[in-house]
Parts: structure tokens; sequence; C-alpha cells
């Protein structure tokens, strides 16, 4: 296999096997696998309305997916995107109920920055606590997530709950008008457009600027960097606060775009499929979006399984498992490739 | 004890385009050390890896003994008696010396008898050419004491053939007297056959009895060491004569302090001081060398002047200023470092070689302007750097990983030879390499020192320092214990300040 072609042939392979065992897995589940894939495919890109759908639920994919994209780059492996989701939401909703009365601009922008500030800031700390206390980071991410989630159900259930809210315990609302606009006259909130734009960026500042240069130094070689008088530590904190306000974005998306308040919907996931979108695009930002959108289609295509074809709620939980299994699998051919073509005389 | 231990007979071995092994062939004979001699890429371990067993060889065969038994594979070599002591030390590093003993063993029992063992490996050990505590951990042995190991390691499974890949590499020249003495007692008295890859032609006179040189990948010839003189054997090795050309070394400018190091305290991983209270100060246009038994402290100081290692007293000042090893001071003083294992300390082994290159240049203009990369200017930077010192191949688009120790070497050290330093701190520059290459490499360090570097060098190879610097120092536990010129220096009182036996001159 040209070398050149394997970031585009490998994941292509792991997608196309993942359907085939995904295929028996419905046969087995008394489905025909051809009608399932058409389903897929309709609820996902099959008409104008299933697009508004999937890229819908793409937006906040593609950001918390650079909440395990970003640190992957220094080799960290942080997998707290769906705490910095949470804190990011439900401090957003705050920050929206305090401006109230302000602007609605003034009011938006309040609430990106609290949840760009607290994701940040608690994926910051995921990185201090590495490199100052030397704790794994994949541990204290994930038991992050744990602490958030509690700590939304807490406030949500007790001190901040609307009384008005009965099924679902949630914050007051930030006002219809606050909400997140659509991106034209479709049903596609801003928040694509941001995740799309927060992509783009990343890649331009990984690739093409002197930060970029230094991340994949620290990354590479942390002694490497710094015998060139790069201040690691301070890349370290800045890379997973990056990533953290990724996710914290992605978190007040939800709320202004979607729900309008903070509930125990922003603890739907998005943060715990973002890390299999990392994987699956190598932690590249670009290679980010199609696969946020293929995970958005079949997040939205999820229902019409349910309906069609008697499918448990659970079906497309069970492809997701079988593409990040295969895909984390499919990163050994590279390793073994790159040790082939490393041949030293 | 004559006879064949083992025969290489026209062994060939191609890789893609490269003729690594073009027909060569090699007597080894019982109860003597055979050199194996060569520049780096001649085809030496390839070689040894046929007679192991780890390449198939495309023509040719490796036969061993009297019964001319046929290797193909490692555990054939294993089974018939081949040991090999590798370059790079393959030893847990958090277990013991007796653990470690024991692991080597191919086959073990599935509950080990540790007693019996022991007892068994210390009634051994009396008949080992060295001897090791047993339960020490490896961790905490020199460089040295590791090697010993090594070997001891392979000549407890019984091997009948021995091969050493650049043993001395890692030792002092008193270390490397002693080991390789040892070695060639043994083999006189057991029989034992040992091939020795080496590039030292010292250690070819004095301890070897036959020589086979290599040259590009081609048999070059075999000689009794007696009756070939080091001219010739240099001649074979690199296909002409070698010039020993003195380095020019130039009167010496009074330039003032450029680096000073002022009551410098460094503790080790494990929180005990390895540097304490060390001064020290490096004119520019001096070569100040700091020589010393690996493990006493040097490896602490050089991290610790790269930035790699928090100090916890005392200062560093370069060019009159206080030095932490940021990267603007860096910048600002021109101070370079060139750590030893360059691969390890001062490389990104995943990244191109351009953008290794560009460690010190990519974030300062031509090479980035506002914070965004010029890619192009960073290439045709790495591309003058590489012709400038030839590293091969001229390719700086391949991960730097991919070249060989050598070129790594040579890269690294064009990166921070280039633009003129003011300060230069080199440890063990030549380590490994072949002398062509440790030549040049010597050249470049009096070069830099004569247009005006303070160069600090830190080397566990006391000839190169005596050949390089103009003040010596001696490092022993951490501290600077002695003081001479090159003129005045004598290996033999360096060696027991160094060996930390400054007052008892016997102590041997």
């Amino acid at each position: 296999m040209p070398i050149a072609l394997a970031p585009f042939l490998i994941p292509l392979s792991a997608l196309l096997l993942s359907s085939v065992l995904f295929g028996a897995f419905v046969w087995m589940a008394g489905a025909t696998p051809s009608d399932v894939y058409q389903s897929i495919y309709r609820g996902a890109f099959g008409t104008w309305y299933s697009w508004q759908n999937t890229l819908t639920r793409a937006a906040p994919l593609m950001l918390t997916a650079l909440c395990t994209a970003l640190p992957a780059r220094l080799g960290l492996v942080v997998i707290g995107g769906e705490g910095a989701v949470v804190i990011g939401g439900l401090v957003a909703a705050l920050a929206g109920i305090a401006l109230l009365d302000a602007h609605p601009m003034v009011a938006l922008v309040g609430m990106a920055l609290a949840s760009i500030i607290a994701g940040g800031a608690l994926i910051g700390l995921v990185g201090w606590l590495r490199q100052a206390r030397n704790v794994n980071e994949t541990i204290s991410s994930l038991l992050f997530n744990y602490i958030c989630i509690a700590i939304l159900n807490f406030l949500v259930v007790g001190p901040l709950r609307d009384p008005e809210t009965l099924n679902k315990p949630s914050t007051h609302h930030i006002g219809e008008t606050h909400m997140l606009g659509y991106l034209g006259d479709s049903s596609i909130h801003m928040g694509f457009a941001f995740g799309l734009i927060a992509c783009l960026i990343l890649w331009i500042l990984y690739k093409h600027t002197t930060f970029g240069f230094a991340v994949d130094m620290v990354g590479g070689n942390a002694r490497a960097a710094r015998l060139s008088g790069l201040p690691v530590r301070k890349i370290m904190l800045l890379v997973t606060f990056m990533g953290g306000a990724a996710a914290g974005l992605a978190g007040m998306i939800e709320v202004a775009a979607v729900h309008g308040r903070a509930n125990a919907s922003l603890n739907a996931g998005y943060g715990y499929e973002g890390i299999l979108i990392a994987f699956a695009a190598r932690h590249h930002p670009l290679a980010i979006v199609p696969m946020a959108i293929l995970f958005g289609g079949i997040r939205a295509a999820s229902d019409l399984l349910q309906r069609n074809h008697d499918l448990p709620d659970a079906t497309s939980l069970v492809l997701q498992g079988i593409i990040f299994v295969l895909v984390l699998a499919s990163e050994a051919i590279y390793a073994r490739m790159a040790a082939k073509s490393g041949y030293k005389s | 004890m004559t006879g064949l231990a083992l025969e290489a007979i026209n062994v060939s071995k191609r890789f893609g385009d490269l003729q690594a092994l073009d027909r060569v062939s090699l007597k080894l004979k019982k109860g003597g050390i055979h050199a194996l001699l060569g520049e780096n890429g001649a085809g030496k371990s390839t070689l040894v890896k046929c007679i192991v067993g780890f390449y198939t060889p495309d023509e040719g065969e490796v036969l061993l003994g009297e019964h001319q038994q046929l290797i193909s594979n490692p555990r054939d070599a294993h089974d018939l008696g081949i040991g090999m002591v590798y370059q790079h030390f393959t030893l847990v590093p958090n277990m013991t010396v007796l653990e470690n003993l024991v692991l080597a063993r191919p086959r073990l029992p599935s509950i080990i008898d540790w007693n019996k063992e022991r007892m068994a490996i210390a009634e051994r050990m009396k008949g080992m050419p060295f001897q090791l505590p047993l339960d020490a951990p490896v961790n905490h042995l020199a460089a040295g004491e590791k090697q010993k190991l090594e070997i001891i390691k392979q000549l407890l499974l019984d091997v009948k053939v021995l091969i050493l890949d650049e043993p001395t590499s890692v030792l002092t020249p008193d270390e490397a007297d002693e080991v390789l003495g040892q070695i060639k007692d043994m083999a006189r008295r057991t029989g034992l056959a040992v091939l020795m890859i080496t590039h030292k032609f010292r250690e070819v006179v004095l301890y070897a009895d036959d020589v086979t040189v290599l040259r590009r990948g081609r048999y070059v010839g075999s000689e009794r060491v007696g009756d070939v003189s080091v001219e010739k054997m240099s001649e074979m090795m690199v296909g002409r004569e070698f010039s020993g050309t003195a380095l020019a070394r130039e009167p010496a400018a009074d330039q003032g302090v450029k680096l000073a190091i002022d009551a410098l305290t460094i503790e080790d991983d494990s929180g005990l001081p390895a540097v304490s209270n060390l001064s020290l100060t490096v004119k520019g246009g001096e070569i100040v060398g700091i020589a010393g038994v690996s493990g006493n402290g040097q490896r602490e100081l050089v991290e610790a002047l790269a930035g790699q290692r928090p100090t916890t007293g005392g200062e560093i000042r370069v060019m009159g200023e206080r030095y932490r090893g940021e990267r603007q001071e860096l910048l600002r003083h021109r101070f370079h470092c060139l750590p030893e294992e360059p691969l390890r300390n001062a490389s990104v082994s995943r990244m191109s070689v351009a953008e290794n290159l560009g460690f010190r240049c990519f974030d300062r203009p031509p090479h980035s302007i506002g914070g965004f990369l010029r890619r192009r200017a960073i290439n045709a930077y790495a591309q003058r750097l590489i012709a400038e010192f030839k590293v091969s191949p001229a390719n700086t688009a391949i991960p730097i990983g991919n070249l060989s120790g050598g070129n790594v070497q040579r890269a690294i050290l064009a990166r921070e030879l280039w633009d003129q330093p003011n300060v230069l701190v080199v440890a063990n520059p030549c380590f490994g390499l072949d002398f062509t290459a440790v030549a040049e490499i010597h050249a470049r360090l009096m070069a830099a020192r004569n247009a005006g570097a303070a160069v600090l060098l830190i080397s566990e190879d006391l000839d190169e320092i005596i050949e390089l610097a103009d003040r010596i120092d001696v490092i022993s536990d951490g501290r600077l214990v002695y003081e001479t010129t090159p003129q005045a220096a004598d290996p033999i009182v360096i060696g027991h300040h160094m060996a930390g036996h400054a007052g008892e001159p016997h102590a041997h």
C-alpha cells in the first residue's frame, strides 16, 4: 500500500469492516441488513430534512472531538469532553440567566466566554495535574466527567431549578430572544458554523504556525523541546485549556441553540462520542469534520431504526462501538508500516 | 587450543538497493579475540546479525565448529553457544544483578528457587573474570558494571562464541582495559572465541589477535594483528592513508568569561545530590574539558545546562546574565548545547530532518513571519546545513528517526554549531562514531573555539579531552576534584582522581 494513501485507506477499510459486522448484528436481531443500511442512509443523508438533522448533531461532536484531538498532539489521552460539555453548558446557562436583560449579542458572547473558560479550566486542570503532580490525564479526565455530571444534577435538581420544569428538572430559561440563530432558512443552528470554524482555525494553528510547531516538538520529545528553551509546562496547559474550551463551547451551543436551559440533556454522550471521532480522524482537525458528520448521521438515523425495524434503542451505540474498536485496532497497522519504512542501514 | 570456532563463507546480504554485505568471509579461531573493524555503515552489524541468525544471508553460509553446523535462525545460534553483547544495554533496570542473570536463561522453571539460584550463581561467579554484587539493582550500577554484567550474562550461558558490539563505547579507558584484558585472559584459558566489533585501533592493537576489515559492505582483508601497522589498518578501513593532522589551536584572544557556573547544586531523579556546589568559568576562545567516570553527575550537569532539569542551588550565568534556559535567553546569548544521545535528548524522531534542523530558528524571520511558519525558508535553511555538514541521505523531508545514528549526530551538530555560538556545551559528542567522523567533529569543535566560543566539553573519553581542551577538570561524585592542563596532564593521575582516590594514589 502506498504510504501517502494509508491515512485514507486504513480508516475506510475499518469502516467497511465495521458495516459488515454491524450487518451481521442486525441480521441476528431479526432485521434485514440491506434495509437497515437504507434506513440509516435515509435518516442521515437521504433528504434535506435528514441532512439538517445530521449537521445539527454534528455541531457539538466536532467541538468535543477537538477536546481529545488537541491534547493528543502532546501525547495526552484526554477523555474529559463529556465533563467539559456539561460544565460549559451549565456555566453558559448561568451566564445567560445573569444577562437576561442585556443585548442578545452581549448575552451570547458572555455565554460563550463563560463556557470556554469553564471547559478550558476543567481540562487545563487535567493538564496541570499531569505535569505538576504526574496524575494520569486519562484517569483524571474520566473522573472529572462524573464530578461534573454530579454537580450539574445537584444544581438543576436543587438550588438552580426552575420550579416550572416538572418532568425534566432544569435551570431557568436564558430567554427566547437570546437563543442562537439558524444558518439561513435551514434548521441547522449556528453551532455548526462554530464547529466548522473551530476545526479550520485549529488546523491552521497546528499546521502553519510557530505555536503548532512548538506543540509538535513538545509532543514528540519534551526533552528536546526543553533543550530548545520552549516553555513546556505553559504549552501543555494552553493546549489542554484549548481542548476543554472547545468542548465547553459545545455545551454552550447545546444550551443556547437547542434546549434554552441547562439540564440532564447536556449529558447526552457528545463528549464520549467525540473521543471516538478524534481517534477515527487520527486527531487531524480537518478529518474531524467528515467523521463528525458521519457520526451525527448515525445519531440522526437512530429513531428511524427503532421505528422501521423494531431494533432496540441501543442499536446505533452498537454500530459506534464496533467502529471505535476497529478504528483503534487499525492504529496498529500504522505502527507496523512506520516500523517497515523506518529501515536503517 | 586452536581450531576454528566459527566460519562465515562468502556471506552476501542485500536490502532493497543497498548491498549491505558483498561476499564477506571471516574465520574465528578458538582462544582469542578477533576484531571486526570498519566505519559506520561498513556492514559490521549486518555481518554479525547474519552470524547470530537474525538475518538469513542471500548467499553464502555461516558454519559453527568442527562439525560445520549451519546456523539459520537465532534459536540455532543460541543452542550452538553463540552469545552476543549488544552496544545498548539489554538489562532490566529495576531488577537486581541476580534476577537479571537468572532471567537470561532460555528455559526457566515456573517456580524459581532463589536460594538455590543465588548459591549456584555465586559459585560460578568465582570463575568469572569480574565480580558484581548480586543484590545490587541494575539501575544503581555504573555503565562499566552494566557492561560487565552483560558479558557475565552470556558467559553463564556457557557460550563458545562471544560477540561484543563496540563493548568499550560506554567505558572509561581504565574500565575498557580491565574488561578487555580479562576477556582476553579468559579466552586464552578456556578456548572461548571472541568477535569484537570496534573502531578503536588502540583496542585492536592491544587486545585482538586477528583483525578483519570491512569497507562499504566489502571484505577488505584479514590479518594477524602483529603483522599489520595502524596506518595499514586505517588505510584498509577508509581506502586512503589517514592523515592525523593536528588540530589548529589558535592562541586565544582574551574574550572574557562567557559561561560561569556558581555553586551549582543539582539533584538526581531520586532527589539525592548529583552535583554539589560546583563552580567553574569558561572564557571565550577556550575549551574546558570535564573528565570523569560516567554516573558522577555529568548527566545531571548537562541536563541542568540544557534546561531539562531544575537546579536546587547556585546559578548559571551566560554572558554575564543569569541564565534559566528560556528560549529568549538561549537565542539572545547564542547559547548552544549538544547533549549525548541526540535522538533521545535533542531531536524529535517523527519530525522531519528540516523541522529538526529548524528548532533554533523556526520562530524568527525569515523562517516564520507573524507567527506563521514559512516552511520553504526552513527547508532552504536545512538544505544549507546538511550540505555543509554532509548529512546523508541529503533529504530534508524524511523523519530524522530514519537516519543512522552517526547522521543524526551530524544533523544535530549542524544545528548547534551553526550561527556562531557564544557558548557551546557538548557532552560525549563522539559516542559510537567512527574515526573519520570523530576527527571531523573534533575539528569543528576546535573551529568553534577559535571563532571565540566558550566550549564546555563533558566527555568520558579522556583522550578526547586531552586532545581538545585548554583546561581539564575532573568530576567525581558531583564535585570538581582536580584541575590540570593538557600539557601537564598525566592520564594515571587523572584516572585516580576520576576514581575518587585523590589522596591515595596506590589504592587501585
